[in-house]
């Protein structure tokens, strides 16, 4: 395959870039990582993912050399590092493992500070509390406690602050949320993401979970087993456009639906909806959902907070004041969330539509099934998240039957 | 005389042969610690070199150790020095043998990131590997300590130093006056030193291990 160069991000010099690397255990047949080629742009977190047996933590460990390759070279922004003195390359490049691997024997601080102590910093005790409050660990309270009084996650938090103290600009993290609780993992990946917002590393992330990889990842390397690439692309474009069987297999069914996971509200242009006041007219609101060709209208408190859905039917049977007619709305959305979250508020509204709030809870729009077909097809167009006039243009061409 | 009455009249010789004593012990085991650890270091890594030093380590422990102190006069001749080297040849395996297993317990995942951090070779053994090996090698020492203690008493024979002179001494006057006091001076006084030495090692072991792997 030849070196793929994945359009969008910056087009400068990547940070991490892989030449046709190749490694060969000796005895072994088969390499387990063979031609490889991929760059990965400064600030981005490049996933590798794919089957056991892939090579995807070969492939990791080549990159500081803690295997060194058979053939090929590694360049670490602009410098070629295949033979540099790999210990001094590791200070430059933060390391995180799966069991941590923090020093027993060590405080929490230790643990953190062995980096810039090996590098010779000066005033790495305030380094060490401010990478403490990074990761969201009191320094008071943590700072002079020993690994083996640490939860699993309070660990992994740990094992990040002490890869990051160092300041690389480059971070491996070969399955660091692995063996974390489903609920924990949720939560540490979630913090990840918003630290790597603060941070802005460039992180090469190892994971045999596609759900994780999708994520996490600004780019996914799916790699088949022999350590060749299957295909490196963005998350959307790996859910929408898979190269081949083995992709879309790995991949699973529901890629459109996971897709859904990379896009928030805030990313699509809402959809005006038909809306009611607390004392208007039924028969006024009727006449306004039929020219819009609508189901449900939606019915407003006088804050401005969705209260209920108002069918034609409710609103047909007229006399009643509209306050206690209709469905109330249960889930709302923010614009923050994603959009996979506003397809569950919307498959449980009965009104075809995910109401979206803003945090003081007031009606921004509504999210309709039109809406996220228009995200999935922005995806396949240009495997970006879609922007506010794509996602116009397709909301133009809007399926009548989503309404109704 | 009872056997009080002899400890008594006896003291300054008594305490001035239980110090050599000691001192001809800490110094052996110093000297096997040195070299034990460093053959341990040197072999943990490979699996064929550990075996072979941890049979030939063995080897000197199966020998009498009246015959090894006899085998040594030819080379060195009697007194001080055949008595440490002999005892250090009988320190070695426990302590070796402790070494290379603590170092190979040491978690493979500590190691990892060690080595992924950027420590090298000698860095990741000093502020890593050892440290977390330590207590089992202390326990290496410890029991080589016990065993080296009877051993010395052994040492008399090519006129080495400590309690062994008294027990010999008495040996060799079986049914004359204080023969037999003075062989259970001789070996009261091996079994104060060992419980001794046991204290200074839980003491050390608390003094030198982290909280954070103390069991």
């Amino acid at each position: 395959m030849s070196a793929p160069t994945p359009t969008g991000g910056s087009e400068a010099e990547p940070m991490i870039r892989l030449e046709g690397l190749q490694k060969r255990f000796p005895g072994q047949a088969e390499p387990a990582v063979d031609d490889l080629s991929l760059d990965v742009p400064e600030g981005e977190i490049a996933v590798l993912v794919g089957p056991s047996g892939c090579g995807k933590t070969t492939t990791l460990k080549l990159i500081n050399r803690l295997i060194e390759p058979t053939a090929g070279r590694i360049v670490i922004a602009g410098e070629d590092v295949t033979h540099a003195d790999p210990d001094s390359l590791r200070r430059r490049i933060g390391y995180v493992i799966q069991q941590v691997g923090l020093f027993p024997h060590m405080t929490i601080a230790e643990n953190i500070a062995t980096v810039p102590q090996m590098l010779g910093w000066k005033g790495i005790d305030a380094r060490v509390d401010e990478l403490l409050e990074l990761v969201g660990m009191e320094p008071a309270t943590y700072r002079g406690r020993y690994p083996r009084e640490l939860s699993g996650g309070q660990s992994q938090r740990v094992g990040v602050a002490r890869a990051l103290a160092a300041d690389p600009p480059v971070l491996l993290m070969d399955e660091p949320f692995g063996a974390i609780d489903p609920i924990t993992r949720e939560r540490l990946q979630d913090e990840f993401l918003r630290l790597q917002g603060e941070v802005r590393k460039t992180i090469v992330f190892v994971t045999h979970d596609i759900d994780e990889a999708i994520k996490m990842g600004d780019r996914i390397a799916l790699l088949r087993i022999g350590g060749r690439l299957a295909q490196y692309d963005r998350p959307q474009r790996l859910l929408i456009d898979p190269a081949d069987a083995f992709v879309a297999e790995f991949i699973g069914g529901g890629a459109r639906v996971k897709g859904l996971r990379l896009v928030t509200v805030d990313d699509v242009e809402l959809t005006e909806w038909p809306t009611a006041r607390p004392g208007d007219e039924a028969a006024r609101v009727l006449a306004l959902l039929r020219e819009s060709d609508r189901g449900h209208a939606l019915l407003l408190d006088p804050e401005g907070r969705p209260r209920s859905w108002l069918s034609r039917e409710e609103l047909g049977r007229n006399g009643r004041p509209l306050e206690g007619l209709g469905e109330t709305v249960g889930t709302t959305v923010e614009v923050d969330d994603t959009l996979h979250q506003a397809l569950d508020a919307l498959l449980a509204s009965g009104a075809g539509a995910a109401a979206v709030v803003d945090p003081s809870g007031r009606y921004r729009g509504v999210v309709d099934l039109a809406t996220l077909a228009a995200a999935v097809a922005a995806m396949a167009v240009n495997g970006h998240r879609p922007a506010g006039a794509e996602a116009e243009a397709a909301n133009s061409e809007r399926d009548p039957a989503a309404g109704s | 005389m009872s056997f009080l009455e002899y400890l008594d009249s006896r003291s300054d010789i008594v305490v001035q042969l239980t110090v050599e004593h000691a001192e001809v012990v800490a110094l052996s085991i110093l000297i096997a610690t040195v070299i034990g650890v460093a053959l341990g270091v040197a072999t943990y890594e490979r699996d064929r070199a550990s075996r072979l030093t941890l049979a030939i380590c063995a080897i000197f422990l199966t020998i009498p150790s009246l015959a090894l102190f006899a085998l040594l006069i030819p080379q060195l001749g009697i007194g001080y020095l055949p008595t440490v080297v002999g005892l250090v040849l009988y320190a070695l395996l426990p302590i070796v043998r402790n070494t290379i297993t603590g170092l190979r317990q040491v978690d493979a995942a500590v190691v990892e990131s060690a080595r992924g951090m950027g420590m090298g070779r000698w860095r990741r053994l000093r502020r890593i590997e050892l440290p977390l090996a330590w207590p089992v090698i202390l326990t290496g020492i410890r029991v080589s300590t016990l065993i080296t203690l009877g051993i010395a008493a052994i040492a008399a024979v090519i006129n080495g130093p400590g309690l062994g002179e008294l027990i010999f001494s008495g040996l060799s006057r079986i049914g004359a006056v204080n023969d037999v006091n003075e062989i259970l001076t001789g070996v009261l006084g091996v079994m104060v030193l060992a419980l001794l030495f046991d204290l200074a090692f839980f003491v050390l072991r608390r003094v030198t291990t982290s909280p954070g792997v103390r069991a």
